[in-house]
């Protein structure tokens, strides 16, 4: 159990308008990521969905339920914070059965489900020390255990991972993608983390500057992105924007084309550069060109190429994988 | 030691400021205390000795004890100051924890409001105050200076610890509301313990100007019943004749029971847990 329905989601603070009108479906059992840059509404409409925050208008329903006037307790949702927020006065067993004792949950009931959720996330050797005495990591590993306690219908992350070091994240990551699989729970997940995204969803919905841009699978949106928001945001380095004109395509007003769709030679090719920067990343390599054509193009090679600095190269683009845009920034299909 | 941040030239200039302030502050004390231990020709003629088995007088205090019911006006005195803190404490942590934690209507006005009192002191009411307690049939009740120091202590900590409470997490909060706390047990068992290093500052501040305060007990409360030790010690300072022995030995017993709650207070001022709540 755990579908969540919005819709036309509204939030104002005085005369700012964070939410425009947000209608988004989540079917049970699908970890949803809304990804965004910051400022984007994103954190604001996961509190809206969690009741720490009130919607201006607009109606959320979680498992057909109309929630706008239950607290947040009673919604059956968890929530992991950026923050941890662990409650630093109680042990890490404390901290996860808290909720099930405000509850009334019979003390047997609490104390199986927290041993459950510590040996899910090997936190036995924790159980009675207290936050402080904790690493990052494991307070993070707490504050999902303290989440999963609760069997909640609706699980809640927001920027879970934002305080973990690049290792952890990676392993957190993991863990929390084995967890959904395993619990075959809803979880809505807020990140600014494109590849975060990218990685753990089934479903991304691309918010900007309070409304959604685009809802889809991650293939979708790296394949087949709506707008130039979307196109720019999804895919890391940054999908090349070229003017139309100057590549004298007509029909729409920008090309785009990422960089890992560009071919590149030192003899022949469409577009003739000059490498401006070089980066060596071992399975990667990422060259930066000044082309006369194009302008300056981002062009990735899988492997390890010997490009430097100021060599004469030639981009071709792989045509069939060019996107275009019109005079909105919308794609022409 | 000399280290790579610290000379001997360095420490040793900041340990000669530190210790003259030290001895600046406790050297009245210091001579409040040798001098209550001294006969009145002793204080009188070498006011800077210490006291020697020659002039080595506990009179003072026998006069103390004996005349009046200082017992009495020490009980007055605590109940007054720990009452007062405790009022202190809690209405001004619940208005700090309001202005910093909901926005409403008006939020900063109501601060800008609560703070005026800083500024005024309560003093110029005094006649307006008198009038109220006297209508209200509280003079000479330990209740009016109760009254009194609550209101009087409020400013400062609900400015205080409302700028201590904005530096919650607001994260924590949420999860309580989420683990299904009431906005009081957010507060009580989430908001408070977090924020104690400065309730333990506002106690302090609170605490000092009410224990010495002369102005309050003197025209609200000056029965025998309800005197407290400030007014108590004043007894022995006449228009004529001052007993400084029993003044001094008054004085001295009066430090006592504020230096045990100083004690108490700083304790906590050490101890902060909030290492740990986040990041």
């Amino acid at each position: 159990m755990g579908s969540l329905q919005l819709t036309s989601i509204r939030k104002a603070f005085g005369d700012h308008e964070v939410l425009k009108g947000i209608d988004l479906d989540v079917k049970d059992g699908e970890f949803v990521i809304f990804v965004g840059p910051s400022g984007c509404g994103k954190s604001t409409l996961l509190r809206v969905i969690a009741g720490l925050e009130d919607a201006t208008s607009g109606s959320i329903r979680i498992d057909g339920q109309e929630v706008a006037t239950v607290p947040p307790a009673k919604r059956g949702i968890a929530m992991v914070f950026q923050s941890y927020a662990l409650y630093p006065h109680l042990t890490v067993k404390d901290n996860m059965g808290l909720g099930l004792k405000q509850a009334g949950t019979p003390k047997a009931e609490i104390e199986e489900r927290v041993t459950k959720a510590s040996s899910m996330l090997s936190l036995d050797p924790y159980l009675a020390r207290r936050p402080a005495e904790l690493s990052g990591g494991q307070r993070q590993r707490v504050a999902i255990g303290r989440a999963i306690v609760r069997e909640p219908s609706l699980f809640l992350f927001d920027e879970p991972l934002s305080n973990l070091d690049a290792a952890l994240r990676v392993q957190t990551r993991l863990e929390i993608a084995r967890l959904h699989r395993r619990l075959k729970a809803t979880m809505i997940y807020v990140t600014h983390d494109q590849v975060e995204a990218m990685t753990l969803a089934d479903k991304i919905v691309v918010l900007n500057a309070g409304a959604i841009e685009q809802v889809g699978s991650p293939m979708e949106l790296y394949n087949r992105p709506a707008n130039i928001f979307v196109a720019g945001f999804i895919g890391s380095p940054q999908m090349n924007f070229i003017p139309a004109e100057k590549l004298e395509e007509s029909g729409c007003k920008t090309i785009g084309i990422r960089p890992e769709h560009i071919a590149l030679s030192r003899d022949a090719g469409d577009w003739k550069g000059k490498v401006v920067h070089a980066e060596h990343l071992g399975a990667d390599t990422i060259l930066y060109l000044e082309t006369e054509q194009a302008g300056l193009v981002t062009v990735r090679l899988f492997g390890e190429h010997r490009y430097g600095a100021d060599d004469i190269v030639f981009a071709t683009p792989d045509k069939a994988l060019m996107h275009r845009f019109d005079a909105n920034d919308r794609a022409i299909a | 030691m000399a280290t790579a941040r610290t000379s001997y030239l360095r420490a040793g200039l900041i340990h000669v400021a530190l210790v003259s302030y030290t001895l600046i502050a406790l050297f009245p004390v210091f001579l409040t205390l040798i001098n209550s231990f001294k006969s009145r020709n002793a204080i009188f003629r070498e006011p800077m000795a210490i006291p020697t088995p020659s002039t080595f007088s506990l009179v003072g205090y026998e006069t103390v004890l004996k005349q009046g019911d200082f017992i009495g006006y020490f009980q007055n005195s605590l109940i007054v100051t720990v009452v007062s803190i405790a009022f202190v404490l809690l209405f001004g942590a619940m208005a700090a924890f309001a202005l910093s934690e909901y926005r409403f209507r008006g939020n900063l006005l109501m601060g800008l409001y609560l703070a005026l009192g800083i500024m005024i002191p309560i003093r110029l009411g005094t006649v307006a105050i008198l009038q109220g307690m006297v209508a209200a049939g509280l003079v000479n009740t330990l209740t009016a200076l109760v009254l009194v120091y609550t209101a009087q202590g409020l400013p400062l900590a609900i400015f205080i610890l409302s700028e201590f409470m904005r530096t919650v997490s607001d994260d924590l909060k949420n999860a309580g509301r989420i683990d299904g706390l009431s906005e009081y047990a957010i507060f009580f068992r989430l908001v408070l313990p977090l924020v104690r290093p400065a309730m333990a500052t506002v106690a302090v501040f609170t605490m000092i100007p009410i224990w010495n305060d002369l102005w309050f007990p003197l025209i609200l409360a000056p029965g025998e019943e309800t005197k407290t030790v400030t007014l108590g010690a004043q007894m022995f300072i006449g228009q004529f004749v001052t007993n400084w022995n029993a003044v001094l030995s008054a004085l001295s017993l009066a430090i006592l029971p504020v230096l045990v709650l100083y004690v108490i207070f700083s304790r906590q001022l050490i101890r902060g847990i909030t290492s740990g709540a986040v990041k």
